[in-house]
C-alpha cells in the first residue's frame, strides 16, 4: 500500500488510485469491529491474527490450526457459503518473509449480502486442517489446491490430484515450477523416446529449442537432461556452456524473435 | 467388494452426452446408478500458471478459452477484477458499461440457447437443436459484426471497450429482440408441455437449497432449487442497477425446474437488451475508454470480484505484488467446476440414462472445469 500515494504524480488522473488509499488507516481492531464480521469475529477472537482491508474486501488471517473453528463460527454467523479456496506461493513474492504458502478462503453471507477473506499460512510440509467437515464444497477446492500447489490439509476424506494425472511429479502453480514444463518421467513410447525422456508436460517432446516458449524463460533451463524432474541446478550449468560461443548475437536475437 | 449384480463402467471421456471430455466412473446395479464419480482434468491447460507470466492484457484472450461457450462474461469478470484491484471500476464511461451489458446478455442467451440445444437433444429431442441453433447463429453475427469473432471473442478492455458498436449494429439487436420472445415460444411449445419431456426430467436430480448452498451451487442451479440469489442483483456492476428484471426461480429443484428457470431468464435477458438500446443510444458514441495508465501495475494488494456469468458465479482472486505488470497470482472460481461436484449426490440412485440429464442440467464446459 505504501506504493500507492507515489504513482499518481506520473499519471495524470490522480483522482482515482487515491480512492483505495484511505482504507490502510484503519487498524486490525478497527476491522474486527467492521460490523461485517463483528459477531463472527467476537466468537473466535483470539483466533484472528491479523487483518487487512484493501479495496474495500476484509482479509483475516486466522490461526491455522484453529481454521476449522474460525471457519464454523462464521458459517454460524450467517457466513453459509464457501465461494472459493485459493493457495497462493508466496516464495518469489517482493519483501516477503515468512512461511510459503497462504491459502484463502472466500465466504459469502446472504444476510448480510457480504464477503469476507479468511486466510491461513503453511509451508509444504504442514498440512492444513481441512474444511470439508464445514462446507462439502470444500472438498474438491483443497484437492485442487494441494494438485497444483502440493498444500496438505489434513482430514480430508479423499486428498488426491484433481486436474493433473495420479502420478505426476510437481505441482505446476509453484513458483519454482517451470511454466515450459517438466520431464515427467512418464515412459508411454519406449521405441520412440530415448531412456529417461518420456513425453514432457506442456511439448511434444522436442528438444528444448525447438520449444516455442515465453519470454525466452528456456535460458533459465537450458536443454534437458535425460530423467532430470523440476529445476535442478543441472540445466543451469549445461544451459551456460551452450550460449557461450556467440553470446551476444543470440540472446538479443531471441528476444526480438519473442 | 462387488456384489455380483454390479459393475463398473467408464461413462466417457469421449461420449457426446459428456459435453467435452468428462469421464465418470459409474458403479451400477443393471442400469440403477450405485455411485458415480467424475474424472476431470483432460482439458487442463494451465491458464492460471500463464496468468502469472503475462502482462494483464494479454490475460484476456485467455479467458476465453475457459467457458468457450460463453466468452464475453469470462471476459467481463477478468477485466472488473482488473479494474477493482486498479481502483478504476467507478471511472468506465457509462457507454461502455452498456456495451458490456449488451454483450454480456447476448452471450448469456447464446449460452443458455447451446445449453438447450444439447440438453435436448441428450434426452432425446431432436428438434430443438435446429431451432435453438436458428437464433444463436443469429447472435454469433452480431458479435462477428462486432469484434470480427464469433466464438472466441476477446471483446473487452481493462478500462472499457476496445470500439463502438458498429453502425446498425444496434439496429439490428432491437430487431432479433423483438422476434426473440416469439422464438422462446415456439422452443417452449416444443418441450415445456411435452409428455415425455416431462417423464425424463420432473422428479430427476433434487437439489434441496440446503444442500445447493451446501456444494456451493449458483446460478440456474441454485435458482432452480428455489433461492433467489442473482449477483446482478445482490452485488451490482455495472449498469445493472439501474436495469429491470426478475430473477426466475423454480420450486423442486429438479431437472425440469432447472430448464424453466433458464427459459425464463433467456426472457429476462431479452428484456434487459431491450432497455439497453435507448439507453446507449443517449450516451456520446466514441466515449468507451477510461483514461487510465496504459502499462496496468496495480498497487500490492488482492481481491476477489466475481459477476453472474451464464453458468453460475464467475469469480477471479487476483493477487497483485505492486511491482510487476504480471498478476502474482490469478486463480479462477469456474461455475462449472463447483456445480459439477455435486453430480454424485444428484445422479445417485438415478438410472443411467437419468446421468445424460443430469450432466446436462448443470450445464458444464470442460474447457472451464480443467481450465
Amino acid at each position: 500500500m505504501s506504493e500507492l500515494p507515489p504513482t499518481p504524480p506520473p499519471a495524470a488522473p490522480a483522482a482515482p488510485p487515491a480512492a483505495p488509499a484511505a482504507p490502510p488507516a484503519k487498524t486490525v481492531d478497527d476491522i474486527k469491529r467492521d460490523p461485517i464480521v463483528a459477531s463472527a469475529v467476537a466468537r473466535v477472537n483470539d483466533a484472528i491474527l491479523d487483518a487487512k482491508e484493501f479495496a474495500g474486501e476484509i482479509t483475516l488471517f486466522a490461526d491455522r490450526d484453529r481454521i476449522v473453528e474460525v471457519c464454523r463460527a462464521f458459517k454460524d454467523d450467517g457466513f453459509v457459503y464457501l465461494v472459493d479456496l485459493a493457495g497462493v506461493d508466496y516464495s518469489k513474492f517482493p519483501n516477503h518473509s515468512g512461511l510459503r504458502f497462504s491459502v484463502a478462503y472466500m465466504l459469502y453471507s446472504f444476510q448480510k449480502n457480504a464477503r469476507v477473506r479468511l486466510r491461513v499460512w503453511t509451508d509444504a510440509d504442514t498440512p492444513v486442517p481441512s474444511v470439508t467437515g464445514v462446507w462439502k464444497t470444500a472438498n474438491w477446492h483443497e484437492r485442487e489446491t494441494f494438485d497444483m500447489l502440493g498444500i496438505q490439509f489434513s482430514g480430508h476424506p479423499n486428498l488426491e490430484r484433481i486436474l493433473m494425472w495420479e502420478g505426476f511429479n510437481g505441482h505446476p502453480l509453484r513458483k519454482d515450477f517451470p511454466i515450459r514444463g517438466i520431464d515427467t518421467g512418464a515412459r508411454i513410447y519406449p521405441e520412440v523416446f530415448p531412456e529417461g525422456g518420456g513425453p514432457k508436460a506442456g511439448s511434444t517432446g522436442k528438444p528444448a529449442n525447438d520449444v516455442n516458449v515465453y519470454k525466452g524463460e528456456w535460458k533459465k533451463y537450458g536443454t534437458w537432461p535425460a530423467a532430470q524432474i523440476g529445476g535442478a541446478p543441472k540445466p543451469a550449468v549445461a544451459a551456460a556452456p551452450k550460449p557461450a560461443p556467440k553470446p551476444v548475437a543470440a540472446a538479443p536475437a531471441v528476444e526480438e524473435g519473442e | 467388494m462387488f456384489d455380483v449384480h454390479e459393475m463398473e463402467v467408464n461413462f466417457g471421456p469421449q461420449h457426446p452426452s459428456t459435453h467435452g471430455v468428462l469421464r465418470v466412473l459409474l458403479k451400477i446395479d443393471g442400469e440403477r446408478i450405485i455411485e458415480a464419480k467424475p474424472i476431470i482434468g483432460y482439458l487442463h491447460r494451465g491458464t492460471e500458471k500463464l496468468f502469472e507470466h503475462m502482462a494483464y492484457p494479454q490475460c484476456i484472450p485467455h479467458t476465453d478459452r475457459m467457458d468457450y461457450v460463453a466468452s464475453a462474461t469470462n471476459n467481463l469478470g477478468f477485466v472488473e477484477a482488473v479494474e477493482k484491484i486498479l481502483g478504476v471500476t467507478k471511472l468506465i464511461p457509462r457507454r461502455a458499461q452498456i456495451l458490456r451489458v449488451i454483450l454480456s446478455e447476448l452471450q448469456r442467451i447464446s449460452s443458455h440457447l447451446l445449453w438447450l440445444a444439447t440438453h435436448a437433444i441428450d434426452i432425446g429431442a431432436m428438434t430443438p437443436f435446429f431451432y435453438c441453433f436458428r437464433e444463436r447463429e443469429q447472435i454469433l453475427d452480431l458479435f462477428e459484426a462486432y469484434c470480427g469473432a464469433r466464438l472466441t471473442l476477446n471483446c473487452m478492455r481493462i478500462g472499457g471497450m476496445p470500439e463502438d458498436a458498429p453502425h446498425g449494429w444496434l439496429d439490428e439487436i432491437e430487431a432479433f429482440c423483438a422476434k426473440f420472445d416469439a422464438a422462446v415460444d415456439e422452443y417452449e411449445s416444443l418441450l415445456t408441455t411435452n409428455r415425455i419431456w416431462k417423464r425424463r426430467t420432473v422428479g430427476i436430480g433434487v437439489l434441496s437449497p440446503e444442500d445447493a448452498i451446501e456444494w456451493g451451487i449458483t446460478g440456474p442451479p441454485l435458482r432452480g432449487s428455489g433461492v433467489e440469489w442473482d449477483l446482478r442483483r445482490a452485488q451490482p456492476y455495472e449498469c445493472y442497477p439501474e436495469l429491470e428484471f426478475d430473477i426466475p426461480i423454480g420450486r423442486n429443484g429438479d431437472t425440469y425446474d432447472r430448464y424453466l428457470c433458464r427459459m425464463a431468464e433467456m426472457r429476462q435477458s431479452n428484456r434487459i437488451l431491450k432497455q439497453c438500446i435507448p439507453l446507449i443510444k443517449q450516451t456520446t458514441p466514441g466515449d468507451l475508454k477510461a483514461k487510465i495508465s496504459k502499462v496496468i501495475r496495480p498497487p500490492e494488494g488482492e481481491v476477489y470480484h466475481s459477476i453472474e456469468a451464464p453458468k453460475g458465479e464467475l469469480g477471479y482472486y487476483i493477487v497483485s505484488d505492486g511491482k510487476t505488470q504480471n498478476a502474482y497470482r490469478c486463480h479462477v472460481r469456474p461455475p462449472s467446476f463447483v456445480n459439477l461436484q455435486a453430480l454424485p449426490m444428484l445422479a445417485k440412485g438415478h438410472l443411467v440414462s437419468d446421468l445424460v440429464a443430469l450432466i446436462g442440467t448443470i450445464d458444464i464446459v470442460l474447457g472451464e472445469v480443467d481450465r
